[in-house]
């Protein structure tokens, strides 16, 4: 179990009062002067070594993301720092224990990361949803201008940051960065063409960093307490400790931070009190909120809890939000559940995740009842195959993965469903005359 | 430049230039529906998709993709043909399949489409979506359930037409593109959305169910309901002209027509002259030619002739009438009916100097007295491309929205003589400054206008940018031919001539013309033939193979789509005819004949093309002085035809005038 002494987020379960003095009590804005006095490229270098990956699902590391943003200005366009806390993933929950309960970590990481990358300022753009969470911010966001830490001359540094929240107004998809950048301007969030990047040109067409807020809220206490502090734990190219969010038939569902590569049976047996009926009783897992592939009980159980074990059982660590399922889930219907909000949230840009969600929610609806072919199974598995890979983000992606890990998975038991219900099988269906 | 490999086959492309166009110019044709050459790239269709090395293992939108010397780029392997057949299936699940009641059918890229790249057979066996209507005005009719939501209309009302109006509401499948509160789009281009909608979801209304478009007989003209030019085609069925379309032209219209342009056809038909009328005991009766032709001979005129053109004829009739005048001895001859007197000694001080297309390259434009929106509502766009290139545009004269934002300096032509410190500064460091003088400037601002040429420095190498805007069609053409008189039609008036020609002259104050014999010779029953002593049936631009000069001095020829209707004649015939009646039989029997006459007459108008006039302005008095009030009060009823256009009164009512069309219900 990861010591307490290294868990960079000592508050996530609210037990002291979110606000700047208890913060500074737990060591935020201790010194953010010295820290920002490393120099742009040392903190760069810092990240870089600390091995620490994005941590909103796509996994791609940090510090070079940073790295990505120009050094000095050729035209006069100012960067920006976009911190994506539109955590809408069905599973995810840990931004919101961050914000409502540490969300100074974030605002401090905004400035120690929006130094790095040059930026000018930060826009956090949170979730609509998240009504209290943002009200959290907001009176965070007040307090670190009040004393001076971000702002002109933030933190005594002598240079000049403002962080600004933005509220979404209730889409998943403004969580695509580039979508993201396009409500922010106050347009329909729907995800630009890439290239070009938002690495050149992002927020108002200026070169912008688009970053999860727990790979920002993390940067300052991986200054503070080094590279190699945060990159001894978990294993290689997976570095550092993360927060996991286990919701689902465990019996103690908790959001919880842990170091990563942690297998999955130490990390349900030590936080969340074992699985509900025992581990024989565990049918699936999905490991990294709702857009990964699942993965069966036999496969999960041992696999290291990181980007790449995942990727091995054919999943994906995502926002490390893992969904348990036992046996008692009707499996089919939770990933018709899943298509459901992908057709609910697809943008309606790109032909494909516009017309292919709900196609695919329809025929998942019928297998959910058993009321198909047998051929449909191929049919939804290619529908899936024709949305993947074929839209501007990854939504399409995202709609098709769930299903094709259902189909890989859980196959025999979609045909049973059928054949059940079409009369046991081998007895063809009387079409009535019409 | 890169170099790309298409299918195997090398091609040097442009710089810049995307893997769709690197496709097309290696011969290989890309399937796209958002794609528009003329309009920002969505990529949001995914019929373009390729295959494309180096690259991530899927296909790319190429439409979208940059290409990049030493790629290698598919079109036809089985990655991209499944991607095709995929986004094609897609687009089809929710689409009627309602072709046989729909009016795109026939012009439909989704069936086009579909037929080369598609399956055959759907797999999708769920209830398909059905989408409200949305109401969008006189001219567009919408079928929203065929939409394919490839925002090309939402692109060009914002991009080219100016006005966002049109967007999409809500997400997903349940996205739909509708206008702004579902009111009638306020935009001159509006029907161009016709054109762009791949599918049936946006078509036109004045033209629903009307005709198949393999009925149709294609016939390339130019259009003259503004001084553009457009290049349009007409396609007639029968003796019927049904719609009009814009042919693409990159120097005139690019794609585009206006409104009035497409719409004002249905006014061909009606309120038409087709039979000679002469006035007897203060009435209009319906007379035979030879009854015409009589009572114009018994006015005996002699030489006391004048002639006055309207606002669409063509060069052909004009130059007919001034062989006639000339042969009876008169050159009283004028063309601005409603009383602009400017100096037309120099063409190039009365014309278009710096081009339609060129316009588009300026970096700093004063407007002086023009509202461009209407007077020339496909220059406006050009000047928006312009701004988009970072132009500054200045204006003088009543306030109204041009679609972009001009620095207004105020209604007085004064104010040519002391510009402010800010247009000064722009006109200053501009490398290609521009003003654009509308014919309601050119009474008080003309010297003034010519003198700021010379402090500007609008004329310098390769490069004129002084411009007047006339706003009719025959304005050029008459001016090269010479129909003008130095005092405007005042002159002709004070003439007294016992006889005067009003070739479709409809906007002529003809208490002035009391005590002449007025013979009217046109197309429609409007202002000039109520007043006329003789009507003439004629034929209008449909009717007729025509010459236009276009504002910019463009020659252009168009062709005859229809007949005239009755007895309505081709008017030059009717001058020819008439000119044996008077005795002054003119020297040419045929179309082609007259043209060489008119050739040998005005040098300029014996090719088609671009003339371009000498600059030597004349010297004007460089005060400018007076309050500008524009000439077009209502866009959409300029001229005798698209007064007698349902569709145009309509548009007319309901867009400029605000009354509400109740839609019947159904």
């Amino acid at each position: 179990m990861l010591a307490d002494k290294d868990r960079i987020f000592t508050n996530v379960y609210g037990f002291q009062p979110w606000n700047l003095d208890a913060a500074i009590m737990r060591g935020d804005w201790d010194n953010t002067k010295d820290l920002m006095a490393l120099g742009q490229d040392a903190i760069i270098d810092i990240i870089k070594a600390s091995g620490l990956r994005g941590r909103g699902g796509a996994g791609f590391p940090t510090g070079m993301k940073w790295s990505f943003m120009p050094k000095e200005s050729k035209d006069g366009r100012p960067s920006f720092l976009v911190i994506n806390a539109d955590e809408s993933e069905p599973g995810s929950c840990k931004d919101r224990e961050i914000i409502r309960h540490d969300p100074h970590k974030l605002i401090e990481g905004a400035l120690i990361a929006g130094y790095a990358m040059r930026a000018r300022a930060a826009y956090i753009y949170i979730r609509g949803e998240y009504i209290r969470e943002a009200e959290v911010l907001f009176a965070a966001v007040a307090e670190a201008y009040d004393k001076g830490l971000i702002g002109k001359n933030a933190s005594g540094s002598g240079y000049d940051f403002d962080v600004f929240v933005h509220r979404g107004a209730g889409a998943y998809i403004c969580g695509e960065e580039t979508a993201m950048l396009e409500s922010l301007e106050g347009k329909k969030g729907q995800p630009r063409l890439k290239p070009p990047f938002p690495a050149g040109a992002g927020l108002y067409g200026c070169p912008t960093t688009v970053n999860n807020v727990e790979s920002i809220a993390v940067a300052p206490t991986i200054l503070r307490r080094g590279a190699a502090w945060f990159s001894s734990f978990g294993a290689e190219g997976n570095k550092g400790t993360k927060l996991f969010q286990i919701s689902g038939h465990v019996n103690k569902p908790c959001v919880v931070e842990e170091a990563m590569s942690i297998p999955f049976r130490q990390l349900i047996e030590e936080h969340c009190g074992g699985i509900r009926g025992g581990w024989d009783n565990l049918l699936a897992v999905i490991p990294g909120g709702s857009s990964v592939p699942l993965v069966p009980a036999a496969e999960i159980m041992d696999c290291p809890m990181d980007f790449d074990g995942l990727k091995k059982v054919g999943s994906g660590l995502g926002t490390a939000a893992i969904i348990v399922m036992d046996k008692s889930t009707d499996i089919v219907r939770a990933i018709s559940r899943l298509s459901y909000f992908y057709k609910h949230e697809s943008c309606g840009q790109c032909t494909p995740c516009r017309e292919g969600t709900g196609w695919m929610w329809r025929v998942m609806e019928r297998m959910r009842t058993g009321d198909a072919d047998i051929s449909e199974i191929d049919t939804l598995y290619q529908v899936t195959k024709q949305v993947e890979g074929h839209t501007i983000c990854a939504l399409g992606d995202a709609a098709a993965w769930p299903i094709q890990g259902l189909i890989k998975h859980f196959r025999p038991e979609m045909e049973r469903r059928i054949l059940a219900r079409n009369g046991g099988g081998d007895a063809p269906m009387m079409e009535a005359a019409e | 430049m890169p170099i790309v490999k298409v299918d195997g086959v090398e091609v040097e492309v442009p710089q810049g230039a995307t893997v769709l166009q690197a496709c097309e110019l290696a011969g290989k044709e890309i399937p796209r529906f958002c794609y528009h050459e003329r309009l920002s790239i969505a990529g949001n269709c995914r019929m373009c998709l390729v295959e494309v090395k180096p690259g991530p293992p899927k296909p790319q939108a190429s439409c979208a993709l940059p290409a990049a010397d030493k790629q290698e780029i598919f079109t036809n392997s089985p990655m991209v043909k499944n991607a095709r057949e995929g986004v094609m299936e897609f687009l089809l699940i929710n689409h009627p399949l309602d072709c046989p009641i729909c009016d795109q059918g026939g012009e439909c890229d989704l069936q086009d489409q579909s037929l080369a790249y598609g399956r055959g057979h759907s797999r999708y066996d769920e209830n398909k979506r059905a989408v409200t209507e949305k109401y969008m005005g006189p001219i567009v009719k919408t079928v929203m359930t065929r939409c394919i939501q490839c925002t090309r209309c939402i692109r060009f009302a914002e991009e080219v037409a100016g006005v966002e109006e049109i967007g999409a509401v809500y997400r997903g499948e349940n996205m739909q593109i509708t206008s702004y509160l579902e009111h009638a789009v306020t935009s001159e281009l509006s029907g161009n959305v016709v054109d762009l909608c791949p599918v049936g979801a946006l078509t036109s209304k004045p033209y629903a169910f009307e005709a198949r478009p393999w009925e149709l007989r294609k016939t390339l003209t130019i259009d003259v309901m503004d001084a553009v030019g457009t290049n349009i085609r007409l396609d007639s069925r029968g003796r019927q002209v049904l719609r009009a379309l814009p042919v693409i032209n990159d120097d005139v219209n690019e794609e585009w027509a206006s409104d009035k342009t497409r719409h004002a056809v249905d006014g061909l038909v009606r309120r038409r002259l087709d039979r000679p009328y002469v006035r007897k005991d203060g009435k209009l009766v319906a007379a035979s030619w030879d009854e015409a032709f009589a009572a114009i001979k018994a006015v005996d005129a002699g030489s006391s002739v004048a002639a006055i053109h309207g606002d669409l004829v063509d060069c052909e009739t004009l130059y007919a009438a001034k062989a006639l005048l000339a042969s009876m001895g008169s050159s009283l001859l004028e063309g601005r009916q409603t009383g602009m007197d400017y100096d037309t000694s120099s063409l190039a001080a009365v014309n278009f100097n710096t081009t339609i297309a060129g316009t588009e390259t300026a970096d700093a434009i004063l407007l002086v007295g023009t509202n461009l929106r209407w007077e020339a509502p496909l220059v406006n766009t050009r000047i928006r491309k312009a701004i988009k290139k970072g132009a500054k545009v200045f204006a003088i004269g009543p306030e109204v929205d041009l679609t972009y934002r001009a620095t207004w300096l105020g209604n007085d032509l004064s104010l040519l003589g002391k510009l402010p410190e800010e247009v000064a500064q722009a006109f200053d460091s501009a490398k290609r400054p521009m003003v654009i003088v509308g014919g309601a400037a050119l009474k008080g601002g003309h010297g003034a206008t010519l003198a700021l040429a010379k402090t500007l420095n609008l004329v310098r190498d390769g490069w004129n940018g002084y411009n007047v805007l006339h706003a009719a069609a025959a304005r050029n053409g008459g001016l090269m031919l010479g129909f003008a008189q130095k005092g405007g039609i005042a002159d002709v008036a004070a003439a007294n001539p016992k006889l005067a020609f009003f070739l479709g002259a409809d906007e002529v104050d003809f208490s002035k013309f009391a005590g002449s014999f007025k013979v009217y010779i046109g197309h429609h029953g409007d202002k000039g033939a109520a007043a006329a002593d003789v009507v003439l049936p004629g034929a209008s631009y449909a009717e007729k193979s025509g010459t236009y000069v276009n504002l910019e001095g463009r020659v252009q020829r168009g062709d005859r789509a229809v007949f005239p209707p009755g007895d309505a004649r081709e008017d030059w015939t009717i001058l020819r005819a008439l000119s044996a009646v008077l005795g002054h039989t003119l020297p040419f029997d045929t179309l082609d004949e007259l043209r060489a006459a008119m050739g040998v007459d005005t040098p300029d108008l014996a090719t088609l093309g671009l003339k371009t006039f000498a600059w030597n302005p004349p010297s004007l008095d460089a005060a400018g002085s007076g309050e500008v009030s524009y000439p077009i009060k209502d866009f959409y009823l300029t001229n005798a035809i698209c007064r007698a256009s349902p569709t145009m009164q309509r548009c007319s009512a309901e867009i400029l005038h605000g009354q509400d069309f109740a839609e019947a219900a159904e």
